[in-house]
């Protein structure tokens, strides 16, 4: 048995059981990610000492006979632009690289509160734009599976560290696909939740009414434990659900009758990878083997979410990132400045990656005087019929399954020249941001050339529990989850 | 003269809340810099703002006693433009569905009624505050944000104001009734209240507006008409060269008494208004706008008109008192005690209890002397005459007693007896023979003296009216 291969819940139950201190599980991981962080590069930062000192004080507690957390002694990382008091948050951008907020964000916070232990800070794309980690300004995290090939985005370093087994789980954000696409290319559970049922205090926003913090994870019952840690009300952001949230962990195992999964024709169709389109298919009959009924539907305005995704996405991120003016923290140029204006260019022009100005220049352009009613009003009108399409499936089936991207895992360097084909590699997970209905991406087979291929679940408002009971009955039947990368 | 003014009017007014809009900071005047601020209002990155109940309501109660039609679903726009003392660089504002549109303001000038539309009301935040170093030569400014994120209230009136005169009485209005409402303590001192104008020329009678100019940076209504003073001479002057007045955004110096130019028409921001995705939308059941409705207190015209009718007071009185609500309630609170003497009560409050009021910087509501005591002194004043009435509210001032008790113990009653004044006056009569045959030779002067003497022997406490009686019918008898 090697400890950090297991799973977060398992790892949990030998601490409490104290078969082994949450010191030991902390040591081992970082000796692992001594050996293997220089290839993989799945971290911004690390913090061994601060995480041996919150195992150092779940160990005294065990000892003392005390009470401890949902998540007491599993080793968490974060995704870096997930607010982290006292710890840098630098959202992979030179702008931020050496920002260290003055507060927790509200999941970490909660997870803090669970015993979990933070061991570090995850790479992503610059403010999670982009779709293979290539856009961070620091460096790009490599694919455990083919270190040739790019991990994912934006939260690659958040899967690649889970399934390189240098974490037992991991938060991250999903704005069109940024925790769902990168599970599918690494082979992990990535859960996005239900819009406003998890706080997106502390997130740091790209695009706020699609933004939402998810879990990355080894399998469908670390999922469920972990969003049973950060799910809920939060006075702190407005547009946080008062929902009550179910219990995720018993949910999980119940039992599934007559379950009801649709099939949309237009997941289906040109540009999807023929042996994801198997896997998924072969899936799919797994499910009817387990008495599920397959219904095929159309979800017909889907066609324009990723038109409709990159002007709101970018309308509100030119926005979000109009702060970054280095006034009160951030970067600031070296450079002498003659005015305002020239501090505010200077800053903005040696701080931002080249993708993060295409997207802000591209919202400033969709909110200007004359183009507003034309691009950012009409985007709003598509994504309500966007909604509808979902709305009429869900009134017949329960859950919708489709591949979560049309190809595998692409090499480095591939897309990066191509923002359009990059773009591209989130038009399955887009819909559910614009929605935003909850969708988990499940491993669900490989490619000949050994890369995982990921199936996404998508659920009505607030059905997490079903999506993830789904989830754990396709996960009972197989073993692709199990699966380990040739790291050793 | 030969053009007519027309003249809109934006004003700000910081509402009078605790906290700030978006957070829990206090909103406080006056503290060290940066001392009120947290990670929302300096606009760090991550955080959320959450909508301060009171400061709804308060711009919903606005909106309501200016009239406006309230808009059911009312959201927040982002308002993007760049400037340092603006954290998030954008302003969360209202453009698309403001809380109130369409309302109006009636307002009485050189005693004709006037109605001035307000186009709409909305809320949004406060931006920081620049501080720029005294030294000409330093490379640097600082930026105070304890003011970021204060609740701030705009008010937009349609360009229906024709005169400076009207721009007075309208913003005069406003103030006094965002104070009768208590939405804001509108100190202009502190920038709680701030105008800003825009103003256009056209040839009487003509149909077309001419060439507005903006004109921000009115810290007072003093600014204001100085600015409108300046504005209407120098457009005047150029439209009667002939040339065109340019349509611009121009700022005003208060030190130099002169406007210059910010930005043309073309330089003008494109603020790209989108809504606010971090704030949900707001519905306002009718249920909220009729509570809301029913807490506005009868406002400062229609209580300045109730005052002349019902009390038979001037115009003029009736508005000094109604000025000020909280002297309104102080007057109508006398009247209610004392049931008599409206007028007597009202010189009382706007000579004297006002006059005090000044000289100590004080509110009515923290004067020492309460309704009921001013009631009681105004009631026992024909006991001891007006003049020592006067001593008797200075010594209630200085002593916090009231009217009865500094009477008792000073021993202050007129008298108002005959005969003992009678007594009196034959003594006094007798002491100053030379003065009663004086007054018996046609010096009617004489007669004061007497007074005087009889005064100070009585301590000023007898009646002088009777007394002046008594002295005409003695001397009278005497010289006959």
């Amino acid at each position: 048995m090697i400890l950090r291969e297991l799973s977060a819940n398992s790892i949990k139950e030998k601490i409490i059981k104290r078969e082994i201190t949450a010191q030991e599980v902390v040591e081992d991981l970082f000796k692992w990610i001594g050996l293997k962080e220089s290839l993989i590069k799945a971290y911004i930062s690390l913090d061994k000492e601060g995480a041996l000192l919150k195992a150092k004080e779940i160990d005294e507690k065990l000892n003392n006979g005390g009470r401890v957390g949902l998540l007491a002694g599993i080793p968490v990382a974060i995704k870096d632009n997930i607010c982290t008091w006292g710890m840098k948050t630098t959202c992979a951008s030179k702008i931020l690289e050496n920002f260290t907020p003055p507060y927790d964000a509200f999941v970490v916070k909660r997870i803090k509160e669970e015993d979990a232990i933070i061991i570090g800070k995850t790479n992503l794309d610059e403010f999670a734009m982009g779709s293979s980690n290539e856009n961070s300004a620091f460096h790009v995290t490599r694919n455990p599976w083919n270190t040739d090939c790019i991990p994912g985005g934006s939260g690659g370093g958040s899967a690649a560290a889970v399934t390189a087994d240098m974490a037992f789980m991991a938060l991250g954000s999903d704005t069109g696909g940024s925790v769902r696409q990168p599970s599918s290319f690494c082979g992990n559970v990535g859960c996005k939740p239900t819009y406003g049922r998890v706080s997106r205090y502390g997130l740091v926003a790209f695009a706020s009414s699609l933004d939402q913090i998810g879990s990355i994870t080894k399998d469908v019952s670390d999922a469920a434990l972990l969003l049973q840690v950060v799910s809920g009300h939060d006075c702190h952001d407005s547009t946080s659900a008062n929902v009550e949230v179910p219990d995720y962990i018993a949910g999980i195992n119940s039992v599934n009758n007559n379950l009801r999964i649709g099939v949309p024709k237009e997941f289906f169709g040109e540009g999807l990878n023929p042996e994801i389109e198997s896997a998924v298919k072969n899936a799919l009959g797994i499910y009817k083997k387990n008495g599920a009924e397959l219904i095929d539907l159309s979800l017909p305005h889907c066609g324009y979410a990723l038109a409709t995704y990159y002007i709101i996405a970018t309308a509100e991120a030119s926005s979000n990132l109009a702060r970054y003016d280095g006034v009160r923290y951030g970067h600031r140029s070296q450079l002498s400045e003659d005015n305002i204006i020239d501090m505010y260019s200077r800053v903005r022009a040696e701080g931002f990656g080249s993708e993060v100005k295409r997207r802000v220049l591209l919202g400033n352009y969709v909110l200007s005087a004359g183009f507003y009613d034309a691009y950012y009003i009409k985007a709003s009108k598509v994504r309500n019929l966007i909604k509808s399409d979902f709305e009429d499936a869900f009134s017949k089936v329960d859950c919708i399954i489709s591949p979560t991207c049309p190809s595998p895992a692409f090499k480095i360097g591939e897309k990066i020249t191509d923002p359009l084909e990059m773009y591209l590699s989130d038009i399955y997970t887009i819909p559910a941001n614009l929605v935003g209905i909850p969708g988990i991406s499940i491993p669900c087979g490989f490619t000949t050339t050994g890369l995982p291929i990921g199936m996404q679940l998508m659920g009505k408002h607030f059905e997490e529990e079903k999506i993830l009971r789904i989830a754990k009955l396709f996960e009972n039947e197989t073993d692709f989850h199990l699966k380990k990368p040739g790291l050793k | 003269m030969k053009y007519e003014v027309v003249i809109g009017l934006e004003t700000h007014a910081e509402l009078d809340t605790e906290s700030k809009l978006f957070c829990g900071c206090s909103t406080k005047f006056g503290s060290e810099p940066n001392t009120q601020t947290c990670p929302v209002c300096l606009g760090l990155p991550g955080v959320l703002p959450v909508m301060n109940k009171k400061a709804f309501e308060y711009s919903l109660k606005a909106a309501v006693a200016l009239y406006c039609e309230i808009n059911q679903f009312t959201n927040f726009d982002r308002k993007s433009y760049y400037y340092p003392d603006l954290p998030k660089n954008y302003q969360t504002s209202q453009n698309y569905f403001n809380i109130g549109n369409n309302g109006y303001v009636d307002m009485v000038v050189a005693g004709k009624e006037k109605r001035i539309s307000i186009h709409n009301v909305h809320l949004e935040e406060e931006a920081g505050k620049l501080i720029h170093p005294e030294s000409s030569d330093a490379n640097y400014s600082l930026v105070d944000f304890n003011r970021a994120g204060v609740p701030l209230l705009e008010i937009v009136t349609q360009p229906d104001m024709r005169s400076i005169e009207e721009v007075e009485s309208y913003m005069q209005t406003l103030r006094n009734i965002l104070l009768y409402i208590g939405v804001s303590d509108c100190k202009m001192q502190e920038g709680s209240l701030r105008f800003e104008a825009s103003i256009s020329l056209r040839e009487q009678g003509s149909a077309i507006y001419g060439n507005r100019v903006e004109i921000k940076n009115l810290n007072s209504m003093k600014a204001v008409s100085k600015v409108l003073t300046y504005e209407i001479s120098r457009q005047s002057e150029l439209l009667d060269k002939g040339e065109d007045v340019l349509m611009e955004t121009r700022l005003w110096d208060d030190v130099n008494s002169s406007s210059r130019r910010m930005r043309s028409k073309e330089e003008s921001h494109d603020y790209r208004y989108f809504p606010e995705p971090d704030l949900v939308p707001f519905w306002i059941k009718q249920e909220w706008i009729d509570e809301t409705m029913a807490t506005i207190p009868e406002l400062a015209v229609s209580k300045r008109q109730r005052f002349v009718k019902e009390y038979s007071l001037s115009d003029y009185d009736a508005g000094i008192l109604t000025d000020d609500k909280l002297l309104a309630d102080y007057f109508e609170e006398c009247v209610g005690l004392s049931q008599d003497s409206p007028k007597e009560l009202s010189n009382w409050i706007i000579n004297d209890v006002l006059r005090e009021l000044k000289e100590r910087k004080l509110n009515v509501q923290h004067f020492v002397i309460s309704p009921k005591m001013l009631t009681e002194l105004v009631k026992i004043k024909p006991t001891i005459g007006s003049s020592i009435a006067k001593e008797v509210f200075v010594e209630m001032i200085n002593t916090g007693k009231s009217a009865h008790a500094i009477v008792k113990e000073k021993d202050l009653v007129q008298i108002d007896d005959t005969s003992e004044l009678n007594e009196i006056v034959i003594k006094v009569i007798g002491d100053n023979p030379k003065a009663a045959e004086d007054y018996g030779q046609g010096k009617k002067n004489a007669l004061a003296f007497l007074i005087g003497q009889t005064m100070k022997i009585t301590k000023g406490k007898a009646n002088p009216k009777i007394l002046t009686e008594l002295f005409k019918q003695r001397l009278s008898s005497i010289s006959q």
